[in-house]
């Protein structure tokens, strides 16, 4: 078995600050990612040093609007860029915004929904 | 100041296997900004774990990338199993521990060769595709597939190598471990390659570890990150080290690459000499409930699994962070600076799979 992991929830004021300490601390960022439940985004940023994660999770809604950490961790762009994209939640202040085009999508967010197995008309054929 | 001028590079470049576009801001010859761009070929995978039960998406996992196919599926499983608290059979871990580092020969290999072919050389290219095969001859006798094995499962592995076939596999890997010195020796000895790569492109130990480099990319600035070392699998019984280097260059990412190879010849080796008899699946019953961060070593580096089920068959998030979406802001940071004729060469040290990042 590999080593269990702890998740700690905080929110959306506290973003920027955990940031900063995780890089005063000595961590480097791992992922951003998002995850749609229900109504709800849980935004889960990842850091690790010396192979421990540090993991927080931010609960918001689409409309929220969150605070980029690109000024803390330069590479944050590109999860902050698809978060945007493939969720639809506004980052503010990312240093390259791509402004929705980071992913060419054929629909606009298309993440936010969620799909149904009953309503796939090829899963039902 | 000289006057400000944009050239795209890519999507479509000789040296690009796959669609990555990068807007570089030139001042004369010099390279002084770049915007990446990428989501020409985005597939949407992830989302399929909403239509496709946890133990058939294996096969979708495996199918994020046609170069390190395997290891996306033995990461996806790991975490299906963790969440599970499944202990799988231990010969099994050994054999994905084979395998994985087939993938990383093959991956190095594949590599090698289009690397030198971008610079002119092609005897190296030739030669590194030719030693491939006997990788992809070796996987797939043992799988069944070349690229796409599907043969992780949860629970286990669906094939065993008998012992004959284990034996005549290091013999193999013996066989043609000297004349993979020879090309490596050759490709970095050679005066035009040196010239070409040392000093060029050069990503600071501090760069690399903040911007979030993994891989070749980290560990020839001097980051020795490698998640083998985590244990997963069975790489917690074998004995290696992270090959490291230290100049932060185009050849120092290039030699962890050249040098790894030799790596995982000598795992593979260790592997058939500890495998255990036993078998290699169980039974699997019920669903995850919970979430967790599977992460692996692949060829380009660390890669991520983040899997949340609620106890159903089909789960509610699968999201994967490879390395080369990772790898794209040491890569912005690597090209300022540059010279415009630089950019091919360092573009493919990161060894970019736009494939993996477009998931």
């Amino acid at each position: 078995m590999m080593e269990p992991q702890q998740i700690t929830p905080i929110s959306v004021g506290d973003i920027v600050t955990k940031a900063e300490q995780a890089k005063k601390d000595g961590n480097r960022l791992v992922q951003i990612g998002c995850t749609k439940i229900g109504d709800d985004f849980e935004i889960l940023y990842v850091y690790d040093k010396d192979y421990k994660l540090t993991n927080y999770r931010v609960t918001v809604k689409q409309e929220d609007e969150i605070p980029s950490i690109s000024g803390v961790y330069f590479g944050a762009f590109v999860y902050e860029n698809e978060i945007h994209d493939l969720y639809g939640i506004h980052v503010k202040g990312i240093n390259i915004d791509f402004k929705g085009t980071f992913y060419k999508t054929a629909i606009k967010h298309p993440f936010s929904v969620t799909i149904v197995k009953e309503d796939d008309a090829c899963q039902n054929k | 100041m000289s006057k400000q001028i944009t050239i795209p590079f890519g999507p479509q470049h000789p040296v690009l296997p796959e669609p990555l576009h990068l807007d570089l801001v030139l001042e004369d010859e010099k390279v002084v900004d770049v915007i990446p761009t990428i989501g020409y070929v985005h597939r949407g995978l992830e989302k399929l774990v909403e239509k496709r039960e946890y133990t058939e998406y294996v096969f979708i996992a495996e199918r994020i990338c046609g170069i390190c196919s395997f290891i996306h599926s033995q990461t996806y499983v790991q975490g299906i199993e963790q969440i599970m608290g499944l202990e799988i059979p231990e010969r099994a871990q050994y054999l994905r521990t084979i395998w994985s580092e087939y993938s990383r020969l093959h991956s190095h290999l594949l590599w090698l060769g289009c690397f030198a072919d971008s610079m002119g050389f092609e005897s190296v290219f030739m030669n590194a595709w030719r030693l491939r095969e006997h990788i992809l001859d070796d996987l797939e006798a043992t799988t069944g597939g070349r690229v796409i094995q599907g043969v992780c499962k949860v629970g286990g592995v669906r094939r065993d190598i008998a012992p004959e076939k284990l034996d005549e596999m290091v013999k193999g890997l013996k066989g043609i471990e000297h004349e993979l010195q020879d090309l490596t020796n050759v490709f970095l000895h050679d005066s035009s390659i040196q010239h070409r790569l040392k000093g060029i492109g050069v990503l600071s130990n501090d760069d690399a570890y903040y911007l979030g480099a993994v891989g070749p990319t980290a560990r020839g600035s001097g980051v020795a990150i490698d998640i083998r070392e985590t244990g997963y699998a069975a790489f917690g019984k074998i004995n290696f080290k992270p090959v490291v280097e230290y100049d932060g260059d185009c050849y120092a990412r290039c030699a962890v690459r050249a040098k790894e190879m030799f790596t995982s010849i000598d795992i593979i080796e260790q592997c058939a000499k500890k495998i255990p008899d036993g078998p290699v699946d169980m039974k699997v019953t019920g669903a995850p409930d919970g979430e967790y961060l599977s992460r692996a070593e692949q060829p380009r580096g660390e890669v991520i699994h983040y899997i949340k089920g609620n106890g159903k068959k089909n789960l509610v998030r699968h999201r994967v962070r490879t390395p080369t979406f990772t790898n794209i802001p040491p890569l912005v940071t690597l090209l300022k600076g540059c010279e415009l004729a630089d950019v091919p060469v360092i573009v493919l040290t990161i060894d970019p799979c736009i494939g993996c990042a477009e998931r």
